[in-house]
């Protein structure tokens, strides 16, 4: 009898997914805000505030990808052909904007270009990963081991709706992650903008759950028919009272709250999506064991995985540590 | 005429790979060379390793964060375009592709911060083995992607289930046939490369008359170093040749621009090779000397293209010039080591102006002759994918148009011309600053303790 590790895999896939949604998140987001900081100063604190961390954050989206192709690889060799050019231009847009973090204090005659590069950098990923988010949910064409639709499936206005949706979610993060991180008008500023943000993101989230039951039966049925509607109420309601705090979090003198209470939005999409599809990893087609490769290969990498996550983890909470407070005028860039 | 998904689709893996083996290229020798440096300052404590290892380490820092920017790059194209490969080769492939990811960012973010930022916050040790373990990051991460790319070229180990390759048994998968070869030679390649540019950077230096006694430790250091590695590297090309000539005959056949079955066999020095009429023309051939390399013996048979069905031929023209340059660079490389030994038993190097500009000219052949090697063996595995079982026309993603494939090659030419020489000119700017003339108790600008390779580099750098 061969252990099932499938659902060890299951879970270690989704904690890195949504470690890298609520991390490169918060920092994707901080970088679309960068656009819109008001003053030269702000602009450099906005950015100090992500600098130690912005590319550790971005390393996950790596484990992410090679966590999705060795623990199910039918699913990689069909969602990523779907999603080519999304995927293709998020990947550009994350090379310029790291490069633009880095080359931008070099000269200031190219510094207009690589800020712009940086804001707009953040923006373009960040509509692209919604993009494939929305196209994960309407599902994909695909006929035995492979692909059918065209590169272009993804452009439907859902999958569009998405992309902006997740721009407000990251905004929403970038601006708490401000609140938390600087003082005084910058602050004040900063939650302004999450409240814009969190506006954005219900309306969203409002129409995602309308729009993806209606389109997909399947999916009205597991949320809407006895006694799953008992089980599953608590996820829109808890999802509602979270909405309820973060907007008094937001316009009270909360500092630390509005982000937890950003990542608490986050998950409870999180998991109203998994439930929609749940057991689904190939919407539609194939479920996660269908879809898993062999046990031996997930064995093998499992070995090295318990043993390196840690280590990584536990360094990443030392760095979070390190710079723990509201951002110093001596570190990072000047 | 229209190129199809599967030749657009290797011209891009083509164009993103090439960039992309430049800067594991140059950081897998530098990583080693830094923790030597570290090694003897923690041991001599002698001022210019220290002042050398903070010089190359800032360097460092920015070909790395080069290499994992262009590096998250790399596993994506195996989904967006090689999906039929990835399909059916994942099981075997994918863990090995995941631990290079796993184990570089280990390494980067445990070992990396500290030695950049960490030379004031740990004691000397903990500095020196932070130094260790970034080498030795650096040559796990080339273990396994080596391994992986060993296992295209000699798949064993492996069942054949619904046709898939499933694993069944590790460890004849990662040690595959060509593997141990490849991986020596490789990470030979790149400490060469290395040397090379330190040598370069050095003589740079010196003709200046700055930083003298830095630049004349780096020549020193690095012709010592090449003296027995050029010499060793000729030995392992010759070893790893055998091996493909006993695993992939008509990968070599291609190599040495050899169509027809001879015994004893020509080497061909120089030709245009022509695949459509399976000749070779105006060739330029040694007698017998192509039997001796390749089988050791007078008479030996060297097998020739034709042996195979054309459909299993590898394009001649770009294996039968890449290796020739990879060969020709290997010899000037010798050559130079050679010379440098020579005028240093006579006591005459600093002196001799041509040598250092010498020194200067050949400081890229390096990153040259690796290319030249990768097409060699890559070009030459063709047309297959995973040599003799799938085919590179059956790999690639079926959804993909020419025109996708046009556009994002497109993009992705344009976004890699303005990142990479931005980048490579960053790097000279760091080098044209030289060494730091500090030592080691006024030096070290380190309060604000930063995880951010690039960050210190850029502080240090020459504008700010």
């Amino acid at each position: 009898m061969v252990l099932d590790l499938v659902p060890l895999w299951t879970f270690l896939l989704a904690l890195a997914v949504f470690y890298y949604v609520v991390f490169d998140g918060f920092d994707l987001g901080v970088g679309m805000l960068y656009g819109f900081a008001p003053g030269e100063e702000a602009r450099s604190t906005v950015m100090n505030s992500i600098a130690p961390v912005w590319d550790g954050n971005e390393t996950w989206l790596v484990f992410g990808g090679l966590g999705l192709l060795a623990a199910f690889p039918l699913a990689f060799t069909i969602i990523i052909p779907a999603v080519y050019f999304p995927i293709l231009i998020m990947l550009l847009a994350l090379v310029f904007r790291g490069v633009a973090f880095e080359f931008r204090f070099k000269h200031a005659g190219v510094r207009r270009f690589w800020d712009r590069a940086f804001w707009v950098g953040s923006a373009v990923a960040t509509f692209a990963q919604g993009v494939v988010l929305g196209a994960f949910i309407q599902g994909f064409k695909a006929e035995g081991r492979h692909f059918t639709g065209t590169s272009f499936d993804w452009v439907t206005p859902f999958a569009l709706l998405t992309g902006i949706a997740l721009m407000f979610g990251y905004g929403l993060l970038g601006a708490c992650w401000l609140v938390l991180k600087t003082e005084g008008d910058l602050q004040e500023w900063a939650r302004r903008a999450a409240r814009l943000c969190l506006i954005g993101v219900l309306v969203a989230i409002v129409a995602v759950s309308i729009w993806t039951p209606l389109e997909h039966p399947d999916i009205a049925r597991r949320w809407f028919t006895w006694p799953n509607i008992g089980f599953l109420a608590p996820v829109p309601v808890i999802t509602a009272l979270i909405a309820v705090g973060e907007w008094y979090a937001l316009t009270h003198r909360q500092e630390l709250t509005p982000f937890l209470g950003a990542v608490g939005l986050f998950l409870m999409s999180f998991i109203g999506i998994a439930i929609s599809l749940w057991p689904m990893i190939v919407p539609y087609h194939y479920t996660l064991w269908e879809a898993a490769s062999s046990s031996s290969t997930q064995a093998f990498l499992l070995i090295g995985t318990l043993f390196l996550l840690p280590v990584i983890l536990m360094y990443t909470a030392w760095s979070y540590w390190v710079f723990r407070g509201k951002v110093r005028g001596d570190l990072g860039y000047h | 005429m229209m190129l199809d998904p599967v030749e657009l689709s290797r011209l891009q893996w083509a164009w993103v790979i090439t960039w992309h083996i430049l800067l594991p290229a140059f950081t897998v020798g530098l990583a080693s060379y830094i923790a030597v440096l570290e090694g003897l300052y923690f041991f001599t404590g002698r001022e210019v390793f220290f002042r050398l290892s903070g010089f190359w380490t800032r360097i460092f820092a920015v070909s790395f964060g080069m290499g994992v920017v262009s590096g998250i790059i790399m596993p994506f194209q195996f989904g967006t375009n090689w999906s039929r490969f990835t399909d059916a080769t994942a099981d075997v492939l994918s863990p090995m592709m995941a631990y290079e990811g796993l184990m570089a960012f280990f390494l980067e973010a445990s070992f990396l911060g500290v030695l950049l930022f960490g030379r004031r916050l740990v004691p000397a040790w903990a500095h020196f083995f932070a130094a260790l373990m970034v080498a030795f990051g650096t040559l796990l991460s080339a273990f396994w992607i080596l391994a992986t790319n060993s296992w295209m070229q000699t798949p064993q180990g492996y069942q054949m289930v619904d046709g898939r390759f499933v694993p069944a048994d590790w460890f004849a998968i990662v040690f595959n046939p060509s593997f141990p070869y490849r991986l020596v030679h490789n990470v030979t390649g790149f400490y060469i490369t290395t040397a090379f540019v330190v040598m370069g950077v050095g003589a740079w230096l010196l003709r200046r008359g700055r930083a003298v006694e830095d630049s004349r430790m780096m020549i020193r250091m690095a012709l010592d170093l090449l003296i027995v590695i050029v010499p060793l590297q000729i030995f392992f090309g010759d070893q790893h040749g055998l091996n493909t000539l006993e695993y992939q005959p008509a990968k070599v056949a291609a190599i040495e621009g050899r169509y027809d079955t001879a015994a004893p066999a020509p080497l061909t020095l120089f030709g245009i090779p022509d695949d459509r009429a399976g000749t070779m023309r105006y060739a330029v051939d040694v007698p017998v000397i192509g039997s001796l390399i390749l089988t050791h013996s007078w008479n030996g048979t060297v097998k020739g293209l034709k042996e195979w069905p054309p459909d299993q031929w590898p394009p001649v023209a770009l294996p039968f010039f890449a290796f020739r340059i990879m060969v020709g660079i290997g010899l000037i490389m010798l050559g130079v080591a050679i010379a440098g030994q020579v005028l240093q038993l006579r006591g005459r190097l600093w002196d001799s102006v041509w040598f250092l500009r010498l020194c200067q000219l050949v400081a890229p052949l390096g990153f040259i002759a690796v290319v030249c090697g990768w097409i060699t063996t890559e070009v030459g595995r063709q047309p297959w994918t995973v040599y003799g079982l799938v085919r590179t026309a059956d790999s690639v993603t079926p959804s993909l148009t020419s025109t996708d494939v046009a556009l994002s090659l497109a993009l992705y030419v344009i976004v890699y011309l303005v990142m990479f020489p931005t980048g490579i000119a960053f790097m000279a700017g760091l080098v044209r600053r030289g060494p730091q003339q500090q030592d080691s108790e006024t030096a070290r600008v380190e309060s604000g303790r930063s995880n951010r390779p690039f960050e210190d580099a850029v502080r240090a750098g020459p504008d700010s």
